[in-house]
């Protein structure tokens, strides 16, 4: 196992030095640069050109690379041009609002998920059975943005039962419960919108892997011994459908971090994902650039993870 | 008794009749299914709304009449009119023209590029497919909506003109999707390549080539037409989200995508829903169809439910 973590991990390199190469590339094509960002009108031609020579801009754009990556790899994400910042200090700040929303709907799309599956798998097609798979399947192809302004239009501007946008009452200085019950309030459209989209792929996959697992002979066996229905399916049926899921947990890594864009956007929740968008009025390119690596670290992160994940989940599965 | 011997016998002497072909099994799986039906009637209604409906309209999207502005919807508008007196109706069928067509032709490329390199890695193995896989697993991880985010405000600095932003929106929305698709053809070749008829085309000399193209792709058809459905939907979704943030197709080109951001101004959002609405339940309607179309098709395709 040991040999098989340190063996993925190695393989990343060559992945992260490509996908770096990719999100360069992207920021070379860009026109103009930080100092032109910055230029004013009374600012000399030799001014610029000292500046540049100072941020290094006036190398050829390989050699940038190798200083942008170097300093990566250390670390150093850059500094984000809106914030006055590292990028890393911003990441690190606003990640944790994206999280709590991200967290709140991933156990909630698991629940809806296992009750659906386990009862889906139950009564097959069966009308609800149908039902549901059909809302499920409607709720995975659903344009987020629009639901959840439908969402804020109904429930909080015409019925008026919870707060339009934010994270937080604006001048609120609750603390302790209060502002716990405030939060919550505040992110239950956001929640809803996000569970929405993301618990079908899961049903759907709880399910199939229930109706498989309950055609086995040892849920028969188990039946047959006289075990009640109740302890057949939790014990013997959900556990061993739970194990391909299980692998899932891992792909959700980098959605728990990175912010679900524009659902933050649609509902001003000041998640990462909300910071992400306005810097790209500012062009704030390392925020943008280090952001991106940031994200897709995680994925390689997380997909390592899932396959660990099942290697221990299903002592069958060898990992080599 | 001996009418009916006679009658077997002359059932034997008849050629069999022959078995139903592929396309016919899987039309009749396809129309079993139901919400695949439906979702299929209504694309169907979509392009024919959009491609067709526009001529029937008495509006044209440049009469600006500012003294019709904002009416609610009404027997002349049937959606009502936006802030500059334009038909919302009109605008929703000239904006999903753009919309399907952004959705199908982004489909396209992801096919092309996807199947090739797919095929390619499944063909020749060793350091080809390494290579390729490797590039696969970069594109994977790269987070598909920051960089598409990006790459509109590139496109928005390098002042691209709104005609033509939709023809890089394309290929780029293509050239970032194909990955899934890769993989899956690459899969099916793995195991074809092993198959009889391959070492059939070994023994007649054929070309890699046309191995590859007329032998082994035709094969994995099934596969590339389910999930080529599925795809429209998700380039419709990234469009439709893109051009909402303002960074996609961009004003005076109408998508379902910047119409729906009438939203963002507080006024239009809570007062003139028709501004946003309309809009917003074509991507809704079209996408959850392409998907029932896309479900419909794989239970049709799949070679493991044939009974």
């Amino acid at each position: 196992m040991k040999q098989y973590i340190i063996r993925r991990l190695l393989q990343m390199i060559p992945t992260m030095i490509g996908i770096s190469i990719v999100v360069f590339a992207i920021s070379a094509m860009v026109p103009g640069d930080y100092i032109t960002a910055k230029q004013s009108p009374n600012m000399t031609q030799e001014k610029i050109d000292h500046l540049r020579s100072v941020y290094g801009l006036d190398q050829p754009e390989y050699l940038r690379y190798f200083t942008w990556a170097g300093n990566m790899i250390k670390g150093n994400m850059g500094d984000s041009f809106q914030h006055q910042k590292p990028v890393t200090k911003v990441i690190s700040s606003y990640v944790w609002n994206s999280f709590v929303i991200a967290f709140a709907s991933l156990m909630l799309s698991w629940l809806i998920a296992i009750v659906t599956g386990v009862f889906s798998a139950k009564f097959q097609y069966s009308f609800f059975d149908r039902l549901i798979t059909m809302i499920v399947f409607i709720c995975m192809s659903l344009p987020s943005f629009f639901i959840g302004l439908l969402l804020v239009k109904v429930f909080a501007l015409n019925l008026g039962l919870f707060p339009v946008s934010g994270m937080t009452t604006a001048g609120s200085t609750a603390t302790g419960l209060e502002y716990v019950v405030d939060v919550a309030k505040h992110s239950v459209l956001p929640v809803a919108v996000l569970t929405m989209i993301s618990t079908g792929s899961l049903t759907r996959y709880f399910r199939t892997s229930m109706l498989e697992v309950i055609r086995q002979d040892y849920i028969r066996t188990a039946r047959a011994k006289g075990l009640k229905e109740r302890t057949v399916i939790f014990k013997h049926a959900l556990r061993n459908a739970m194990i391909p899921a299980i692998t899932l947990l891992g792909f959700e890594l980098p959605a728990l971090f990175g912010g679900a864009m524009i659902l933050e956007q649609i509902f001003v929740w000041p998640g990462i994902g909300h910071i992400y968008l306005g810097s790209i009025n500012m062009r704030d390119y390392p925020f943008m650039l280090g952001f991106t690596v940031f994200i897709a670290g995680l994925t390689l992160i997380g997909n390592l993870i899932s396959d660990v994940l099942y290697g221990i989940a299903d002592p069958r599965i060898r990992l080599k | 008794m001996s009418a009916e011997v006679a009658s077997v016998n002359k059932k034997a002497m008849t050629k069999p009749p022959a078995p139903d072909s592929m396309l016919k099994i899987t039309l009749r799986r396809f129309t079993k299914n139901r919400l695949a039906v439906v979702g299929f009637i209504i694309i169907i209604f979509m392009f024919i709304l959009c491609f067709i409906g526009p001529y029937l309209s008495p509006y044209n999207l440049y009469d600006v009449t500012v003294k019709d502005k904002n009416l609610s919807p009404s027997m002349e508008h049937w959606l009502g009119t936006d802030k500059l007196g334009r038909d919302i109706l009109l605008r929703v069928m000239l904006a999903g023209r753009i919309s399907l067509l952004v959705g199908l032709v982004a489909t396209v490329i992801t096919v092309v590029i996807g199947s090739t390199l797919g095929a390619l890695a499944g063909f020749y193995r060793k350091w080809v497919d390494v290579i390729i896989m490797r590039i696969c697993d970069i594109f994977m991880a790269l987070p598909s909506l920051p960089i598409l985010i990006i790459l509109g405000a590139v496109l928005s600095d390098l002042k691209v003109p709104s005609d033509y932003r939709i023809y890089y929106l394309m290929v780029i929305i293509g050239v970032l999707s194909w990955t899934g698709l890769a993989r899956l053809v690459r899969g099916q070749i793995l195991t074809l390549r092993e198959q009889e008829f391959m070492q059939a085309t070994e023994a007649l000399g054929l070309k890699d080539r046309r191995k590859i193209f007329r032998h082994l792709l035709p094969n994995t058809i099934p596969i590339i037409i389910v999930s080529a459905t599925l795809s429209v939907a998700s380039a419709i979704l990234f469009e439709s989200a893109m051009s909402f943030l303002g960074i996609g197709v961009v004003p005076p080109t109408p998508s379902w995508g910047n119409m729906i951001s009438a939203a963002n101004n507080l006024v239009d959002f809570n007062k003139r829903p028709w501004l946003w609405i309309p809009p917003g339940m074509s991507i809704l309607l079209t996408t959850v169809s392409i998907n029932f179309i896309g479900d419909g098709l794989r239970d049709a395709l799949d070679p493991k439910m044939k009974r």
